[in-house]
């Protein structure tokens, strides 16, 4: 896969340019997603990188997963944090979770069908 | 004996073990969520850590020493946070069409879930620096954190409730989804990626390429917002 050390040199050049500003600029954001706007930016300037990064890009996502992992696991070591409150939080997590994704969905189901444009 | 123990006292204090733990566990994982066709239950992340939490408790391993090696695939993050511009960029006239919307859903979102947080754990009785460490859960890590700090939650504590919410949230989306009858993959995306940022984005992935796309979406945006409306909440709530 020759695409791929292009393909890392910019996402992490991206990342790197995201956290210079996010630092520099005291903004309240992180590196990444200021990273993630300037890499739509050289996509929109030079649309034939799509074609280059994608492969890398692919295997990436496609592992989102994975990268999670470490943290989760820091979770079952720190899980004492949650102390005499695990089941009220247990409770919270979940209702307060369900909660903003159905206001959520329902929002944007809502606001489609009132702009009229056709559901995709 | 002393040549394994040796052995045992190199392998424990390299990296090299506990990544290679960290992606067999995840290799494993990942095939068995295949296997089971991604039964929402059936999460990565989860079966993951469940697998790697008792070789760690075995060895007597702790986490310090486990993140020597795991740190190269959390380091991961960054670029792959970079790398969700592609399928935002691949579906750039459908995200055009549909700016109201997300932005509409992005607000009232963020909202529930940082206010529903704060009002679920005031009617528990919860003390309050817990409260404060609840209200960023559904954004991304290091944002909540930030914001857990500010308004003077326990970040360590935030830490462990970020986590926790992404995977209520990758694993209840699509039941809950089926359920209210939501055939718009957008909208099915957007919603997992306001309430469970990262691994709910990869739920989205797993399952549709456009759900994940407005995931994405939801997630970075709502990393924006958070840092923005928590404090404001806090003041109004608390």
């Amino acid at each position: 896969m020759k695409t791929m050390l292009p393909t890392l040199g910019l996402l992490l050049g991206c990342q790197l340019c995201g956290e210079v500003a996010a630092r520099g600029l005291g903004l309240p954001i992180p590196g990444p997603v200021l990273g993630l706007v300037l890499m739509i930016a050289i996509l929109r300037t030079w649309p034939a990188a799509a074609a280059q990064i994608r492969a890398t890009v692919g295997v990436i996502l496609a592992n989102l997963s994975l990268m999670f992992v470490p943290a989760g696991v820091g979770v079952i070591g720190n899980l004492d944090v949650l102390a005499d409150d695990w089941f009220a939080l247990l409770v919270i997590l979940t209702v307060s979770t369900l909660l903003a994704m159905c206001a959520a969905v329902t929002t944007f189901i809502g606001v489609s069908k009132l702009i009229g444009g056709p559901p995709e | 004996m002393n040549a394994a123990a040796d052995l045992w006292s190199y392998l424990s204090a390299t990296p090299l073990t506990w990544l290679t733990v960290t992606i067999l566990a995840y290799l494993a994982a990942d095939a068995a969520a295949r296997a089971l066709r991604n039964a929402p239950w059936a999460n990565p992340v989860l079966f993951s850590v469940l697998l790697i939490a008792p070789v760690l408790w075995a060895t007597e391993t702790d986490y310090a020493a486990y993140f020597e090696g795991a740190q190269f695939i959390h380091f991961l993050l960054g670029p792959a946070t970079v790398a969700l511009a592609l399928p935002l960029w691949d579906n750039r006239d459908m995200i055009k069409r549909s700016v109201a919307p997300i932005l509409l859903a992005l607000f009232v979102g963020s909202f529930v879930a940082a206010g529903s947080a704060i009002l679920l754990a005031r009617a528990f009785a919860l003390p309050t620096e817990v409260i404060l460490s609840l209200a960023p859960k559904s954004t991304t890590a290091p944002v909540a954190l930030g914001v857990s700090e500010a308004v003077g939650g326990i970040p360590t504590l935030t830490a462990v409730l970020v986590i926790l919410t992404g995977v209520i949230g990758a694993v209840t989306v699509t039941p809950l989804m089926n359920m209210l009858r939501i055939s718009d993959w957008r909208a099915r995306g957007f919603a997992v990626g306001v309430a469970a940022h990262g691994i709910g984005t990869a739920r989205a992935f797993q399952v549709n390429e456009v759900a994940g796309a407005y995931a994405g979406i939801a997630m970075a945006l709502n990393a924006l917002l958070t840092s923005l409306i928590v404090p404001a909440l806090v003041r109004w709530f608390m």
